[in-house]
């Protein structure tokens, strides 16, 4: 924790903390009461419109949606990873024409949102005789904006390696193509690992999007099972849940990496 | 070319909301962002530990499920609003995580030395925040503010799935009227990429204008 702010607390200040601190619990408090009795006057609260969530149909249900989901995210991050790397070594290329469309392609893409891309695949290629399966509606969107996510994060690790690493390579006589291959790439992979991580929450999180294209993952499956059982509130706060669970330790995989990094020696060393 | 001409005042609607919807939920995203910022660099640990549990939720779970959530599942607990204003406040408490983090990475970027010198005028923690930490932090974190403004905006146009009639959904809807995707969506895309540009110049200008000098 930086000190930039405060100092040690003296007795006032420790007084002001605690007042601060029984403020904050209280409002806290309040906050959760208020949505407790909002669910108990609604009736939501009693234990058989929770209690489906307790028996393992209902969960075996969920996790198969979990697993769709987790699909859909493996080979999209897969394939945009790929188109990501092409896409950050075009943007470093040294010849114009490769360079050119490959910066167009990332800030294009940016700049649309993954949903008008969804609808796209959905409904424009449909017309145009390429009607893809179910799974591929979804993924190829999400690879399509997501590849320029990852362009951007390997272009920022290849650009982060010491100018020193690649002139070392080709005085030693390896090509331009040798030396990215061999010295730089393996290098910035290391470094940007925690990105990468961080950026598949994010695709992990697009996935969602096959609510909209009806693919079964497990926002889709809630929804599914939540017009079954008539249970909404309980069922998406149950998905909500699990998205929380499973993102929340990816999140938390990508920090022990940051931490695990080795520290960048500084102008100091 | 005509059938965007021909659905021009749709077109127009949708654009309007989705403006809209950027400009309010970015609103009630700055603010929620200071707030929760302001909570995270506090000496009070409590209010650290909210501010930490709210963007640590917050970021972890789709907007799309939040807004699923806020629109189907809120009613069954006695709480409805417009479907244009919840998906307004549902994008601004999760945008507002966003901006805390940056506005928290920006405060952490103030040397050390302004914060003490504050202390030594005998600011208190409002006060040194006020006037000396945040407006330092605030030209440091300019661009990546200007990014989530942008991913803000692309984000709206997860209200069409929702049901809001934005500038996507407007788009789906009179693609399904005229079955000519290929103008319809690039006209949307162009829309998105001409507010993206936009937020892109201004923040651009921005930068240099109040970049400090150091």
């Amino acid at each position: 924790m930086s000190n930039l702010l405060f100092d040690e607390p003296g007795p006032r200040a420790r007084r002001r903390i605690r007042i601060a601190t029984i403020a904050g619990a209280v409002v806290v408090l309040g906050l959760v009461a208020l949505a407790v009795r909002q669910f108990a006057d609604n009736g939501q609260l009693t234990a058989d419109r929770w209690q489906p969530y307790a028996t393992w149909p209902m969960w075996r249900y969920l996790l198969g949606g979990l697993w769709s989901t987790v699909l859909a995210a493996v080979v999209s991050a897969a394939l945009s990873m790929a188109g990501g790397l092409a896409l950050a070594l075009g943007r470093l290329s040294r010849r114009r024409w490769v360079r050119m469309p490959s910066a167009a392609y990332v800030e294009a893409v940016r700049t649309i949102p993954v949903l008008v891309l969804v609808y796209v695949v959905l409904f424009a290629l449909p017309r145009y005789g390429l009607d893809l399966p179910l799974f591929w509606k979804l993924v190829v969107p999400l690879t399509v904006s997501n590849a320029s996510l990852f362009a951007e994060v390997f272009r920022a690790g290849i650009l982060s390696i010491e100018r020193g690493q690649s002139e070392a390579g080709l005085a030693v006589g390896l090509t331009h193509g040798q030396t990215m291959r061999l010295i730089v790439l393996p290098q910035a992979a290391r470094r940007v690992l925690p990105s990468i991580v961080s950026q598949s929450v994010g695709l992990l999180k697009d996935t969602s999007l096959g609510f909209v294209v009806s693919y079964a993952e497990l926002l889709y499956s809630g929804k599914v099972l939540a017009n079954y059982n008539g249970l909404l509130i309980q069922t998406y706060i149950v998905v909500a849940l699990v998205y929380l669970v499973v993102n929340a330790s990816l999140s938390k995989l990508a920090r022990t990496l940051e931490a695990r990094q080795p520290r960048r020696r500084t102008a100091s060393a | 070319m005509s059938p965007l001409l021909d659905h021009l005042p749709e077109f127009w609607q949708g654009l309007i909301v989705t403006l809209q919807l950027t400009a309010a939920s970015f609103a009630g995203a700055a603010v929620m962002g200071l707030v929760i910022a302001a909570m995270r660099v506090s000496p009070v640990p409590v209010l650290r530990g909210i501010g930490t549990a709210y963007v640590e939720t917050l970021q972890n779970l789709p907007l799309l499920v939040l807004l699923v959530l806020a629109v189907f599942g809120l009613p069954e607990i006695g709480l409805q609003a417009g479907l244009q204003a919840t998906a307004t406040i549902v994008i601004a408490l999760y945008e507002g995580a966003y901006i805390a983090e940056a506005l928290r990475s920006g405060v952490n970027a103030v040397s050390s030395g302004q914060g003490e010198a504050a202390r030594a005028l005998g600011l208190n923690f409002s006060q040194s925040l006020r006037h000396v930490v945040l407006p330092q932090a605030l030209r440091t974190v300019i661009q990546p503010i200007g990014n989530i403004f942008i991913a803000l905006t692309m984000n709206t146009s997860l209200a069409a799935a929702v049901g809001v009639v934005e500038l996507t959904a407007a788009a789906n809807r009179v693609n399904l009227l005229e079955a000519q995707p290929i103008p319809i969506f690039v006209g949307a895309g162009l829309a998105y990429a001409l507010i993206a540009a936009c937020a892109g110049f201004v923040t651009g200008r921005l930068e240099r204008r109040l970049a400090v000098v150091r």
